[in-house]
C-alpha cells in the first residue's frame, strides 16, 4: 500500500559540526535552507513592497513559539499591533492570544519625521531599551525588525543611524537571538539603506513577479555564510496557511520501486501490460487528441482504484466534479458512491485561477491532507497557459518526484493539440513517466474510431498491438482491430471485414460438407463394386475347384478303367507299370 | 491657534526622557533648564524620566531616541530629540521661535 512517507529530504539536516540552524518552521523553507537560520544571528529578508517579507518575518515567530517553543519579538516600524494581528489571523494564527499567553511580544515603533526635531546630539537608546525589555518579557529567542529602515525617513542623521544599527546588530548577536531584519528592495543593490553592509550571515531576497497577468512569487537565498544552501530561484506562495516554498528540483532520484501492480480497471488494458495492469507508484501519462477518451480510461482507473477501497485524488482542470460525475455515469461508470464514501475526491478548478507555483502547492496539500493512493491529474497539457512551458515542465517533474516518492500512482492526461505530432507531448514529460498510452482517431471510411497503443511502459512485457477503443454504455471496451492487406480498419469497416470473414468461413464450410458428401458418395459406389467383383471372384473361384474336381474325377476313372482293362488282359508288367503310378 | 497654546500665558509642561547619567543626557537637562529659564520662567515644569529605571514608557510614549524631550503641554504634543545644543532648533521644536 501507498504509505504517506515524510517527504525525503536528508540533506535539509544540520551537518555535523556545521553552523547551528534556528528552523524557521515555513513549509519548504528548512528544506532549502538545509536546516533554518543562523541560529543567534541577524538574517536580512528583504524585497519590493508587497513581496510578503513582513509575513515571511511574522511566520517564523508564530511558528517559533508554536512548533519550537522559542518566544519572539515582533518590533514593528510600518504596521501597528492591531493591524498586524489582522493580517496574521487571515492565515490562522491568534497574534493577540500568543501575545496574552506572553510568547510573543509585539512593538509598534512609530518614527514620524514631522513631529520630531533633531536639536543636537542623541543616540537610539530607546529602541535598545525598548527590544531589550521585549526580549526579557517574554524570554526571547527570535526577534524581528519590520522595516528597520524605516528609522532612516524618521531621522536625519545618518552616520549616527549607521552606527547605531551597528551596534544594534552587534548588540543582537551578544543577545544570542535569532533574528530577522527585513529591508525594502533598492536601486541597484538589495536594501535602500545597504543593510545588507550590516547583516553578512544570511540575506534571503523575495521577489513578486507579474508574467502574462499571472503572479509568482520566488525566493532565493543569497548568502548565507558557513553553510551550503540551495541557490536557485525557489517559489513561494502565501496562502490561508502561510508561505510556502517548493524546492525547484528533485534533490534525488531514490524513489522505492514497487513491484505491486494494480489494475487499470479494464481487463483486456491490464491483459496488455504484461497481465497485470500498472506498477505501484508509477507515474502514467495518456496521450491524445480531443474526444479519444482520455478522461474515460482515467475514470475507469479511478473506480479501480475506489474498488479496491483505496483513495484516489482526481484533479479536474476543464469539468467540474457534477459534470465529470454525470458524464462518466453515461458510460457506466458511477463514481458517485465513490465520493460519499470518502475514497474519491474531485477538485475542479481551472489552470489559470493561479500561477503555476500555486497549482503545485495546492496539490501538495491536497496529497499531504486526503493521502490518496492514486492522483489523476486530468489535463496537464493546461498548465502551459498558466506559466511557460519550461515552467510546467519544471513543475510536473516535480510533482512526479513528490507523489513517486509517495508511492502514489499518478495519471497524467494529455491533450494532445491537433496537427501536433502524435508521439509527443508539448509539455515534455513524456520521458519522465513510466507508462504511455496513447489514445489516437483512426479516419477511416467517413469514421473517426479511437486507437489505443501502448507506446511504452518500463519494467513489463506489454503488448506492441493496437487495440480499437470503444465507448460503450458499460464502459471501455478494447477490441482488436483488424489488420491485413489493406491496413489497419476500425468501426464499421471492422464489422464489415469480419462479416465478410465471417460469409467467407460459411463458404467454406459449406464447400466442406460438399466434399465429404461427394466422397461418400463416391466411397459407396467403390465399396459396392469392390462387393460385385469379389462375388465374381468367389464364383469364378468355385468355378475353378469345380472344374478341378471334375478333372481329378474324370482322371481316377480313366486309371481305373485303364487297371481294369489291364486286369483283364493280364498283362502283369501292365500291372505293376500301374501300381508305380 | 488656541490660547493655550501661545507661549505668553499657557502652562508649560515638558518631560524628558534620559537613560542614565550619559554626558548626553545631562547635558541635555542642563541646555533644557537654561531655555526654559530664559523663554518660560516661572510658569515651566519638568519631569526628568530615566528609562533605565522605567523602560516600560519607552513603549508607552513611543521613545526611540534619547534624549527625547516631549512637550505634553501646551497642545499639540511635540517631540524634540537630542541633547539641546542647538538652541535656535530647540526653540523652533517648542514653538518658542517661529522659523522663518
Amino acid at each position: 500500500m501507498g504509505k504517506p512517507e515524510p517527504l525525503p529530504s536528508p540533506r535539509a539536516k544540520t551537518q555535523r559540526g556545521a553552523l547551528a540552524k534556528t528552523p524557521t518552521g515555513i513549509s519548504g523553507l528548512d528544506e532549502i535552507t538545509l536546516g533554518g537560520l543562523p541560529k543567534g544571528r541577524p538574517t536580512l529578508v528583504c524585497g519590493a513592497a508587497g513581496c510578503g517579507k513582513t509575513l515571511f518575518a511574522m511566520e517564523f515567530l508564530l511558528r517559533g513559539a508554536e512548533q519550537f517553543g522559542e518566544h519572539g519579538v515582533f518590533m514593528a516600524f510600518e504596521e501597528t499591533e492591531q493591524d498586524l494581528s489582522e493580517n496574521v489571523r487571515s492565515l490562522g494564527f491568534d497574534l493577540d492570544k500568543m501575545v496574552a499567553d506572553n510568547k510573543i511580544s509585539v512593538d509598534h515603533v512609530r518614527v514620524e519625521r514631522s513631529e520630531i526635531e533633531e536639536t543636537g546630539d542623541y543616540d537610539l537608546e530607546g529602541l535598545f531599551l525598548r527590544l531589550g525589555l521585549a526580549i526579557d518579557s517574554v524570554g526571547a529567542k527570535r526577534v524581528v525588525l519590520d522595516t528597520l529602515e524605516s528609522l532612516f525617513g524618521g531621522f536625519t542623521n545618518e552616520a549616527l543611524l549607521r552606527a547605531e544599527l551597528r551596534r544594534l546588530f552587534r548588540w543582537l548577536k551578544d543577545k544570542g537571538v535569532t533574528a530577522i531584519i527585513t529591508g525594502e528592495r533598492g536601486e541597484g543593490q538589495l536594501t535602500r539603506q545597504g543593510l545588507e553592509e550590516y547583516v553578512s550571515d544570511c540575506v534571503i531576497l523575495l521577489d513578486h513577479r507579474v508574467k502574462d497577468q499571472v503572479s509568482t512569487r520566488r525566493l532565493r537565498i543569497v548568502k548565507y555564510r558557513g553553510s551550503t544552501h540551495g541557490t536557485n530561484e525557489y517559489p513561494f506562495l502565501i496562502d490561508e496557511d502561510g508561505i510556502h516554498v517548493l524546492p525547484l528540483t528533485s534533490l534525488h532520484l531514490n524513489h522505492p520501486a514497487s513491484s505491486e501492480r494494480i489494475s487499470t480497471g479494464i481487463a483486456r488494458l491490464d491483459a496488455m501490460l504484461g497481465g497485470e495492469g500498472y506498477y505501484r507508484g508509477s507515474s502514467i501519462l495518456i496521450s491524445g487528441t480531443a474526444g479519444t477518451g482520455k478522461t474515460s480510461l482515467s475514470a475507469h482507473f479511478a473506480d479501480a482504484t475506489c474498488r479496491r477501497g483505496e483513495r484516489c485524488l482526481y484533479l479536474a482542470f476543464e469539468e467540474s466534479p457534477a459534470q465529470l460525475t454525470r458524464n462518466m455515469k453515461s458510460i457506466g461508470v458511477d463514481l458517485a458512491p465513490w465520493i460519499e464514501k470518502g475514497l474519491l475526491r474531485l477538485e475542479s478548478s481551472r489552470p489559470t485561477l493561479h500561477g503555476i507555483e500555486m497549482h503545485l502547492a495546492t496539490i501538495h496539500k491536497q496529497v499531504k491532507e486526503f493521502k490518496p493512493q492514486v492522483v489523476v491529474i486530468d489535463p496537464i497539457s493546461n498548465f502551459s497557459n498558466a506559466g511557460t512551458a519550461a515552467e510546467a515542465e519544471a513543475m510536473l517533474l516535480r510533482l512526479i518526484d513528490f507523489l513517486k516518492s509517495r508511492q502514489i500512482t499518478a495519471v497524467f492526461v494529455h491533450l494532445t493539440a491537433g496537427g501536433n505530432a502524435w508521439e509527443k507531448t508539448d509539455v515534455g514529460v513524456s520521458s519522465l513517466t513510466d507508462t504511455w498510452l496513447l489514445l489516437r482517431d483512426i479516419e477511416l471510411a467517413g469514421e473517426r474510431n479511437r486507437g489505443l497503443y501502448v507506446l511504452k511502459s518500463r519494467g513489463m512485457k506489454h503488448s506492441n498491438q493496437i487495440r480499437e477503443f470503444i465507448v460503450t454504455g458499460e464502459g471501455i471496451k478494447l477490441e482488436d482491430v483488424y489488420v491485413g492487406p489493406e491496413g489497419v480498419l476500425t468501426g464499421s469497416m471492422r464489422a464489415a471485414q469480419e462479416d465478410r470473414e465471417k460469409a467467407e468461413l460459411r463458404a467454406r464450410a459449406q464447400e466442406f460438407e460438399r466434399k465429404q458428401r461427394d466422397l461418400a458418395r463416391r466411397r459407396a459406389v467403390l465399396e459396392a463394386q469392390i462387393t460385385a467383383l469379389r462375388a465374381e471372384f468367389e464364383a469364378a473361384e468355385e468355378e475353378s475347384k469345380t472344374v478341378a474336381e471334375q478333372d481329378r474325377t474324370r482322371e481316377r476313372e480313366i486309371d481305373e478303367n485303364r487297371s481294369a482293362a489291364a486286369l483283364r488282359r493280364g498283362a502283369d508288367a501292365a500291372a505293376a507299370k500301374g501300381k508305380r503310378k | 491657534m488656541t490660547t493655550r497654546s501661545h507661549p505668553g500665558e499657557a502652562k508649560w509642561e515638558l518631560r524628558l526622557y534620559t537613560a542614565g547619567q550619559t554626558p548626553k543626557s545631562l547635558a541635555a537637562i542642563k541646555n533644557l533648564k537654561k531655555v526654559c529659564e530664559e523663554h518660560l520662567a516661572g510658569r515651566y515644569e519638568i519631569e526628568i524620566i530615566d528609562l533605565l529605571k522605567n523602560p516600560r514608557l519607552a513603549k508607552d510614549d513611543q521613545i526611540v531616541a534619547i534624549p527625547t524631550l516631549v512637550r505634553k503641554l501646551p497642545d499639540p504634543v511635540r517631540k524634540i530629540i537630542g541633547d539641546l545644543s542647538d538652541t535656535e532648533r530647540a526653540l523652533v521644536g517648542l514653538q518658542l521661535k517661529q522659523l522663518n
